[in-house]
């Protein structure tokens, strides 16, 4: 059974990021989507760079929330549309794993890319070079809670058809906790303390997530399914 | 005697909470090919899903089920953006495989060699439903639930799949399917989903 | 036991059992906040800090103890209806979400209103009312998914998992909320904190938040049995009771 397994989530994982990778625009789409909601800020606070400085962690950490919701949107439904997930469903592999597979790939494709080229925006809104790696940092951790909480909510919503305004509904409220590690960590690299212990903390989160999260993402999707 | 793939007994069926149906009882054993009828909303698609596991809210009674089970409902669980041959890969009734050559006989057996390579979203609807069928093909299951299954296929495509399902009956295998249509299959069985009508 | 549990699944059982139940409660509840609303609001004596305005502490406080416990009953509920599944607890999930919702949306109101002559604002994002402003989107969540669903099984199934997700989150979100209002530290006054409460104060406090708690399951029973009535409006059984 167990190597069978190992099989069938690599060639999950792999049929994932082909797909994604044959369609690139919806990789470098919240990407855009980023710097665009970037650039409001200064054009609706004003160009003063301590200003856009002192503001900066919570920006980016909002901008990156709301880019998360956006493309969380997106997990599960091409699997729910095409009867992917039906078969998912009925195959004898858990479905927690698979969905976590599809979660992780997502994360990669999404969080990952986006702590990596968080510096550039963090360098648009005048942040100190010191906090751009507590910034990577806490957007790579916390863009995979934020991609649990999203497939929790996602895998409750697939089956609607205007599950885009509900999904955003269910994950605010419980990303909160995302929000406010983040953002302190970030805040704290920025006035040059040390921001380990808020680190720490969204990596709890995220190791808490990865244990809890597949079970809820999984009853969410066999309900989608009953639908 | 042959062994009971799959047993239903006094079951009821709800949706939501209106009841679709009320004391089916049937049993396919080995080698049976049962048709399911029904008008439209007689929930057909409901207990199809419902044998096959895929909802379990709405069924009361005993459902005992063989674990060797495929299924294929009315949306095809193809990756549009992968080619056929990737997407034979795998199926929900079994174990991934890397037999290439193996997949390549399925699809010309459904008439679609050459097509190996292409990409799913290139194919017609009646295309896509024939890479299902060679799906049926790779597959080691011992039941076939199909809802549905002569939908948008042409001529030819029936008639293969209709010889097909019996070929797999007489190797000792069942098939559940719903259709409206008659079929020329021979020893075929009956269920009128009406009659359990609530 | 489980011969209760499963009595208390049946809707004939239930609808009996919540006639039953809300003949008695409706009088005790009533009297209880009359007595606890006169006692707290007249007769208990003014704050020495703050005077009279202290006295929406007899309403704000029980509905925001009620407010966070029903998230937990709902989400206990939710338990009964994914592992037991037993019919009431979708009914009952369903009845409690506006219920529970309707308190912390009190809570928000009332804490909004003592604010203005303490700190002189009508909204002060302090970590307390900021949690209860999330109970209430996470509340208006459950309610918003039950609607969206077609298939009333399904939405309860739905809603059970998103409260359990719920309850796993409420202790990590205020405790975040407690740290990120401590990281922030605005000059405010602290007044909710050491301050023993006198006993003259307690004793309504007290009353009031048990005549909340009834109040809470009165309302939670009159909404399931209304759908009782609405679901079962073509069964024998009902139309046998109600005759």
């Amino acid at each position: 059974m167990l190597p069978e397994l190992g099989t069938f989530l690599r060639f999950q994982a792999q049929r994932h990021l082909q797909a994604a990778l044959r369609r690139p625009g919806d990789i470098v789409g919240p990407l855009i989507f980023f710097l665009m909601v970037v650039t409001l800020f200064p054009l609706g606070l004003g160009p003063d760079p301590a200003v856009l400085a002192a503001l900066s962690p919570g920006i980016l950490w909002v901008v990156a929330l709301l880019s998360s919701l956006v493309v969380s949107g997106r997990l599960f439904q091409s699997d729910y549309e095409d009867g992917t997930l039906e078969q998912l469903a009925l195959s004898p592999h858990p479905l927690a794993l698979s969905a976590m597979v599809e979660v992780f790939c997502h994360w990669l494709l999404s969080g990952m890319s986006l702590a990596l080229v968080s510096p550039v925006f963090a360098g648009l809104l005048n942040m100190p070079t010191q906090a751009m790696p507590v910034l990577m940092s806490s957007l790579a951790l916390g863009t995979l809670c934020l991609s649990l909480i999203g497939a929790v909510a996602a895998s409750l919503t697939v089956a609607l058809r205007r599950g885009g305004v509900l999904l955003s509904l269910l994950s605010i409220p419980l990303t909160v906790p995302v929000l406010i590690f983040g953002t302190a960590a970030v805040r704290e690299a920025a006035l040059g303390y040390d921001p380990t212990s808020w680190l720490a903390l969204l990596g709890a989160l995220a190791a808490g997530g990865c244990v809890l999260a597949p079970f809820a993402i999984a009853a969410g999707l066999r309900i989608s399914l009953e639908a | 005697m042959p062994a009971d793939l799959l047993k239903l007994e006094s079951v009821d069926l709800d949706r939501g909470v209106r009841r679709l149906l009320s004391g089916v009882s049937f049993v396919v054993r080995e080698g049976d090919c049962w048709q399911m009828l029904g008008s439209n909303g007689s929930g057909k698609t409901s207990l199809m899903r419902a044998i096959a596991g895929l909802t379990r809210l709405g069924l009361q009674g005993d459902r005992v089920c063989t674990e060797s089970v495929i299924y294929q409902g009315h949306l095809p669980g193809l990756k549009s953006l992968l080619s056929c041959r990737e997407n034979l890969r795998w199926h929900g009734s079994g174990r991934v495989t890397d037999d290439f050559q193996k997949i390549d006989v399925a699809l010309a057996r459904v008439g679609l060699q050459g097509y190996e390579e292409t990409e799913i979203c290139q194919l017609s609807a009646g295309q896509q439903r024939r890479v299902g069928l060679a799906r049926l093909w790779l597959s080691e299951a011992q039941l076939w639930l199909l809802d549905e299954p002569f939908t948008a296929i042409d001529v030819d495509g029936t008639a293969m799949l209709e010889a097909q399902i019996q070929r797999h009956c007489e190797a000792g295998g069942a098939v559940v399917f719903t259709s409206h249509q008659p079929t020329r299959m021979a020893a075929l069985k009956m269920l009128d989903l009406n009659q359990y009508a609530a | 036991m489980w011969s209760i549990v499963h009595k208390m699944g049946s809707p004939p059982w239930f609808y009996r059992f919540a006639n039953r139940a809300i003949a008695w409660l409706l009088p005790i509840v009533l009297l209880a906040l009359v007595v606890g609303s006169i006692w707290g609001l007249l007769i208990a004596p003014p704050d020495y800090r703050q005077g009279n305005s202290y006295r929406i502490i007899f309403i704000h406080v029980p509905a925001a103890v009620v407010a966070l416990a029903g998230y937990y009953v709902m989400a206990t509920a939710g338990l009964m209806s994914l592992v037991w599944k037993i019919k009431m607890a979708d009914t009952a999930m369903r009845a409690l979400a506006p219920v529970g919702a309707a308190l912390t949306f009190i809570a928000l109101v009332t804490g909004s209103i003592w604010g203005k002559p303490t700190w002189g604002a009508w909204w002060v994002w302090d970590a307390r009312i900021t949690s209860m402003l999330i109970l209430f989107f996470l509340y208006l969540g459950v309610m918003a998914l039950s609607e969206a669903f077609d298939n009333k099984a399904a939405a309860a199934k739905a809603c059970a998992v998103l409260s359990l997700v719920g309850t796993v989150n409420i202790p990590i979100i205020y405790k975040s909320v407690d740290w990120w209002y401590s990281l922030h530290q605005p000059a405010s006054i602290k007044f909710t904190g050491e301050s023993a409460i006198d006993t003259s104060m307690l004793y309504p406090l007290l009353l009031m938040i048990l005549a909340f708690y009834g109040l809470f399951a009165l309302s939670v029973l009159l909404r399931m049995r209304t759908e009782l009535l609405l679901t079962y409006r073509q069964s024998a059984w009902l139309n046998a009771e109600v005759s």
